[in-house]
């Protein structure tokens, strides 16, 4: 995974609230059996018409936004289904950062293990940011190992997972990372303990 | 003594591997589910990585998402078929067990697992699939996982999890008749939204929840993730050993009865403390209808849609959802007309789900332009309902008998309600597109659907009192 310390880009706001990942990412796109080329299909129904020409009425087909790379989203972003294509379509399209009043849980955990950095700001923070994205072209800066977000005039800081900030700032195989715990997950079957759960050999 | 404790405090105290400063615990998982859509680049990315399943014994795929209900074999779209067939190599490659479309316990992951009593008390339960909440309702700790997520399960059993808050949802009284499962955790949703669960883990408690059935059960934890939270979960009692008895993967005789101690055992002491408590009364919950697009937004079948004019919180959202739906503010629910009914999903297609919309069918006939389906949950669903008749009682009133599969409920195979016309469904979600581009859902109980199919637009069921039972 791609490591991820310091960020600065322009931004995209998507006012609305409870964002779900049928909408990052429609189910006819599931069925591929890759990680990669989903950033073609995200948010799919709202950005194309039938004929697959673009909509207008939505704003990420806005030419101010090309090359957005920090996406201002609404309460509850990514709820509903546990798809990873979510954040894989998300990333692949060039997002790097996900700001939001408000995360769904399995969304914001499918983030860290893919190098995007989701953070959770004040309601009314993000809709200043919000705000501010509309009106004109607006980058900010994002500092992971300081926790802050800089726009060159508003400084915000935000709290992150220690554990998760350690698995974005080294890029980290949390595979290989567990794997270095193997002798307690074999004590723990030689244990076996709690509830007798019989396997299913 | 040690402090009252909930089940969720019991079962991850069993299953915390390891714990240090500054990370969360490394959790055991004892069952992984697996299905075609959400694992290839989890064995993708165990192959690269020179990697195997570490616990193959723990681990259980089946086929549901992609399959075909109607001419098993026939599967056109070939990234589909691709799809299938990978899952194929892939349990052989890693010696995982597998039910493919052909098997006799094929069917919906979250049907299958209790069925044969994979799922069980006390266990730590996973799947690349959100409604794996589903499972809490034998008092497992149930939840939906990502695909990284899957590959670190293959690989290690185990997953890094900080301990969850509780939420308490106490439903105390009896529901009424013609009210079910599906209207008590609609009208919750409907009541605190889509995210008051964000966070947590949901122990639905009370007498309204003690005397639902099994099957009942699971329709309330299946949507919990709906509310926000990863998993719902109700303590295991007499309902649930009842259940468990004499499932293929449950042990027997005296095991059994040593198993069902300590599953009884699980339930949260009195005196437990959560994290946050609410309470519902049963009495007061009716049928419900969704008319928006996310679970929240329902009302009682005798309600109207809203009018944005008159709401001040997420005016944008309603009138949004008011208008993809194609319905206009202050519309009766009543008059609304449906085109298309389903009757299936990990939500609502077990037997007594059949059954009791089947009761609704009998002698009735599926009302004219209304195109209705019953895709049962499972192989074992849909034998058991065709040897007491429930088919031929579907199949005379006009409606469709499909093979097992997840179906219409996601539409990603050929189940798709087409743009612009509206079903009334017994699945979970009715986002913008979910049954297909700008198909329009509303999800509603079986006895509910089955009341639409008939009438063509929607129906207090409990005008059929006579069949609805007491």
């Amino acid at each position: 995974m791609e490591p991820i310390k310091q960020h600065s880009g322009l931004v995209y706001p998507l006012d609305r609230s409870n964002v779900d990942t049928d909408q990052i990412i429609p189910k006819q796109f599931l069925k591929r059996i890759e990680r990669q080329g989903f950033g073609q299909f995200l948010f799919y129904n709202w950005r194309f018409n039938e004929d697959g020409t673009l909509r207008e009425d939505f704003s990420l087909n806005d030419p101010k936004y090309d090359g957005a790379s920090v996406l201002v989203g609404g309460e509850n972003f990514g709820c509903g289904s546990s798809r990873e294509h979510a954040p894989w379509a998300i990333q692949d399209y060039g997002f790097k950062v996900v700001i939001a009043p408000s995360f769904a849980d399995i969304f914001y955990n499918n983030c860290f293990k893919n190098g995007i950095l989701p953070i959770q700001l004040p309601k009314p923070v993000v809709d200043q940011l919000m705000e501010k994205a509309t009106k004109e072209k607006y980058e900010v800066k994002v500092d992971l190992e300081k926790q802050i977000i800089d726009d060159g005039d508003l400084e915000v800081s935000f709290d992150i997972q220690s554990y998760h900030k350690e698995m974005l700032l080294n890029g980290w195989d949390e595979i290989a990372v567990t794997l270095t715990y193997e002798d307690k997950i074999d004590q723990y079957e030689k244990q076996n303990k709690g509830v007798k759960t019989l396997g299913i050999s | 003594m040690s402090h009252p404790k909930t089940i969720v405090e019991k079962i991850w105290d069993q299953h915390v591997v390891h714990e240090e400063e500054g990370k969360p615990n490394l959790l055991y998982i004892d069952l992984h589910l697996i299905h075609e859509v959400t694992s290839p680049q989890a064995f993708e990315g165990l192959r690269m990585a020179g990697r195997k399943v570490r616990r193959p014994d723990r681990t259980y795929a089946t086929m549901d998402h992609n399959v075909p209900t109607i001419h098993r074999n026939v599967i056109k779209d070939e990234v589909s078929k691709k799809q299938m067939e990978t899952l194929k190599a892939n349990c052989e490659e890693f010696g995982v067990r597998l039910a493919d479309i052909n098997h006799p316990d094929q069917g919906i992951v979250h049907v299958i697992g209790p069925e044969l009593g994979l799922t069980q008390p006390g266990k730590t339960i996973v799947c690349g699939d959100s409604h794996t909440s589903t499972h809490g309702a034998f008092g497992a700790l149930a939840f939906g996982i990502g695909t990284s997520e899957v590959e670190h399960v293959l690989a290690t059993q185990s997953l890094w999890q900080a301990p969850p808050k509780t939420l308490q949802v106490n439903v105390d009284g009896v529901l009424g008749t013609g009210v079910t499962a599906k209207d008590l955790i609609l009208a919750i949703i409907g009541k605190y939204g889509v995210r008051f669960g964000t966070g947590h883990v949901i122990e639905y408690t009370g007498e309204a929840v003690r005397n639902l059935s099994m099957e009942e059960r699971m329709t309330v934890c299946n949507m919990s993730i709906e509310a926000g939270a990863r998993a719902g979960l109700i303590s295991p009692d007499a309902t649930t050993i009842d259940y468990m008895r004499g499932k293929r993967y449950v042990p027997e005789g005296e095991a059994f009865d040593e198993a069902a101690e300590q599953w009884l055992a699980l339930a949260s002491d009195e005196g437990a403390e959560y994290d946050q408590t609410l309470t519902i009364h049963a009495d007061e919950i009716e049928p419900q209808v969704t008319w928006g697009t996310n679970p929240s937004q329902c009302v009682p079948v005798g309600g109207r849609v809203p009018d944005p004019e008159s709401v001040e919180d997420d005016r944008d959202g309603i009138e949004r959802a008011i208008e993809y739906m194609g319905l206009e503010a202050n519309q009766s629910i009543e008059s609304i007309p449906v085109e298309h009914v389903f009757i299936g999903s990990c939500t609502n297609s077990r037997l007594s789900d059949l059954r009791k919309a089947a009761e609704i069918v009998r002698g009735g006939r599926v009302h004219e332009g209304v195109r209705a389906l019953v895709v049962p949950g499972s192989k074992s669903v849909k034998d058991a309902a065709e040897a007491e008749g429930l088919d031929t009682i579907f199949l005379t009133a006009g409606f469709e008998w499909r093979d097992a599969g997840c179906s219409m409920c996601l539409a990603m195979n050929d189940d798709i309600v087409p743009p612009g016309e509206r079903c009334a469904s017994t699945s979970n979600r009715n986002f913008e597109g979910r049954q297909g581009n700008g198909a329009r859902t509303h999800l509603v109980s079986p006895e509910m659907a089955a009341a639409a199919a008939l009438e063509g637009h929607f129906v207090d069921v409990r005008k059929y009192a006579s069949t609805v039972g007491g």
